[in-house]
């Protein structure tokens, strides 16, 4: 009897999908899907309006990571008004807006690791459904409940401050921003009200990071054997090959670390990128063009950026970037449950860039946008927290846009997530008699780990039930069971 | 006191209401006091596994499941709240309302500049996604909502005043500046 598994919606990540997981008589896992069920339309839509909207109607596909949307949307516009691309902005517009990328950075890792995912590692992924979720966590360890939701909270006002509103904000404009950060701002994120200081995000962000280190070091075969599969990776990197999440040059390197985009101009991003549709899913599946559909795919994200950067140029944050290296002697982490480790690196970086970036007097300047010669299209790429994010406009002569292109996080991650849904499916449900509910939620544990966000990848986002239908090879339904 | 069951969903909508109701941050600690959470985005219950007194809608339907899901919940929901302006209008997905779904499918999946060379003209429509609706709707189009809180995202504070009215069941503040949609 072939049976039929669903896994629908998927919870605790942030978007529409669900999974399906087909068994053959021997119970053998033949063939698994991710599928992404919403689609929005946006690419259409947006023709027609006034350039200067898309910075704040495209960031309505994603409430979680609005501030990449706002930010890669207003990059490209910088094109479009003459303002180049990254290096154009004043140094004040530049660093308000890094500023605001940086904040969202941390929130948004920080809500996936505390509110998201840390009651896998707390109870773990056999815990019965009713514990895993931050509540729980609240009851069970308060003081890393409470640090999760004071850490996401110092992000929200790093927006805030910068965007003029925590979701949804205005703060950038094509060719800068339309605020600098009043001292008053500045002092209240420096020095703010216990905890509520740059250095106390400093300071907790090494204690997330000591909790996911000393929960590896206990549970080392687990964590690094968890769908791990080698891939490419792509990111954005600074000229200088250091992280850099809101400006640089695309690099991409393979499994053994080779170079195979060597830090181009993402203004042609579309020589390099191709997409392919499949029929069962809304998200499409992006691959290196020179490579093919099937070489070509990629990671992108935590695990990735640091797979692709030389460095990290902030001290703690390289201190423990030479660790995360040296666990696989230099060469790219293909272990997926690693996109952990890797955020949490990022979590620090970024707690330190905001530090940094709040004791920069450049951002009280008052020059804040520039204007060159108008062109009529543009390509905004950033490094959302899930990924590279590229955003393409065209635009016409009365104004309006005509055209849009949208490549966003999760869609690059379409093709590695699928592989990790395989990988866990075949692992935990090969050849078993009955098909359990742990083993249900281990194949999200591998998805949670990408941070999917499905909102933006259709572009929608929502969550995912868990339901499992077993089907006999006429796909007739002869058993349901549902997760939760 | 037996705590009040609260439930949330995400129909077309794009989070951000519920990330807004995080921004209610410390007092989340609070709510778990006085409140208990069935089926959300934010926990593993899938389906309900109690009747819900309050249930939180953001999004407007823009497919069938979200229709589905949006009477699955006014089935096990004493009061539903539309949050935020895509349950109570459509919001931005509704923009697509006066455009053809056909065109809004071409742009995304055979004319995009990205797209490889898609001959067969392949187009997303297994039977495991459901089908779109020829219109993005309000959720009151589809059931009955009993509150709706308005803003893009409505504002934590709102979120956490309306949440403390309705659970202890005393009549809310409503100056004339929170009236407003964004
Ligand atoms: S109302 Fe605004 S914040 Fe809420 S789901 Fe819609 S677009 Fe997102």
């Amino acid at each position: 009897m072939s049976k039929k598994i669903t896994i629908e919606p998927v919870t605790r990540v942030e978007g529409h999908g669900k999974v399906t997981i087909k068994l053959d008589d021997l119970g053998r896992v033949t063939e698994s899907r991710l599928h992404i069920v919403e689609f929005r339309g946006f690419e259409r839509f947006i023709q027609g309006r006034p350039y200067w909207e898309a910075p704040v109607l495209v960031q309505r596909l994603c409430g979680i990571c609005p501030v990449s949307h706002h930010l890669a949307a207003a990059k490209a516009l910088d094109v479009i008004v003459g303002a180049g691309t990254g290096e154009g902005l004043t140094v004040t517009g530049e660093k308000i807006r890094r500023l605001m990328h940086y904040g969202q950075f941390f929130q948004s890792h920080v809500l996936h690791f505390f509110h998201l995912s840390s009651p896998d590692f707390l109870f773990g992924i056999d815990a019965a459904p009713e514990l895993r979720n931050i509540i729980a966590v609240a009851q069970e360890n308060r003081e890393l409940a409470y640090q999760g939701i004071m850490m996401r909270k110092y992000g929200q006002e790093v927006i805030a401050a910068t965007a003029g509103k925590k979701i949804h904000g205005t703060g950038a404009i094509p060719g800068g921003v339309n605020k600098n950060l009043s001292l008053d701002e500045r002092d209240s994120l420096l020095k703010g009200p216990d905890p509520m200081s740059a250095d106390k995000m400093v300071e907790w962000s090494l204690g997330a990071l000591d909790f996911f280190k000393h929960y590896h070091k206990n549970n080392r075969e687990m964590v690094d054997n968890y769908a791990s599969f080698p891939s490419n990776h792509l990111s954005l990197v600074r000229k200088d090959g250091a992280l850099d999440i809101y400006h640089g040059v695309l690099r991409a390197v393979d499994n053994e670390g080779r170079r195979i985009l060597n830090d181009v101009d993402y203004q042609d991003y579309n020589h390099y990128i191709e997409e392919e549709v499949r029929n069962w899913t809304y998200m499409k599946f992006p691959y290196l063009k020179e490579y093919g559909r099937e070489k070509g795919w990629y990671r992108v994200g935590p695990l990735a950026r640091l797979n692709v950067c030389d460095f990290i140029p902030t001290p703690l944050a390289q201190k423990e970037f030479e660790e995360f290296k040296a666990y696989t002697k230099g060469k790219p982490n293909g272990m997926s449950l690693h996109y952990h480790w890797a955020r949490l690196i990022e979590v620090l970086h970024a707690a330190e860039v905001m530090r940094d970036l709040l004791n920069d007097p450049d951002l009280q300047g008052n020059d804040l946008v520039v204007k060159g010669k108008r062109q009529e299209e543009g390509v905004g790429v950033i490094e959302a927290p899930r990924g590279t994010l590229f955003h393409h406009y065209k635009v016409g002569d009365n104004d309006l846009i005509t055209m849009a292109n949208l490549i966003v996080s999760t869609t690059n991650n379409n093709e590695p997530m699928n592989r990790a849904v395989n990988a866990t499916a075949k692992a935990f449900m090969n050849g078993q008699q009955e098909i359990t509910e742990p083993m249900m939620n281990a194949v999200e544990v591998a998805i949670r780990a990408y941070d999917p966000c499905l909102s933006c990848a259709t572009h929608a986002l929502g969550q995912m039930p868990l339901e499992v239908t077993l089907v006999n090879e006429q796909d007739e339904v002869i058993d349901k069971k549902i997760k939760g | 006191m037996e705590k009040k069951v609260i439930a949330t969903t995400s129909l077309a909508g794009c989070f951000g209401c519920h990330m807004s109701f995080l921004d209610i941050d410390e007092r989340l600690l609070d709510l778990i006091e006085l409140v208990e959470f069935n089926k959300s985005p934010i926990d593993d219950i899938k389906r309900f596994t109690k009747p819900v007194d309050i249930g939180i809608i953001e999004g407007g339907c823009a497919n069938s499941e979200n229709v589905e899901v949006l009477r699955y919940f006014r089935e096990n929901c004493k009061i539903l709240v539309s949050l935020g302006e895509c349950a109570i209008m459509g919001g931005l997905p509704a923009m697509r309302n006066g455009i053809s779904i056909d065109e809004c499918l071409a742009e995304a999946y055979l004319n995009g500049p990205t797209v490889q060379l898609n001959k067969e003209k392949i187009l997303p429509n297994d039977e495991e996604i459901p089908m779109l609706l020829d219109r993005v709707v309000p959720c009151h189009e589809v059931v009955k909502i009993d509150y709706f809180l308005p803003g893009c995202a409505p504002r934590a504070d709102l979120i956490w005043d309306a949440l403390v009215a309705i659970v202890t069941g005393k009549e809310m503040d409503l100056p004339y500046e929170v009236i407003k949609f964004d």
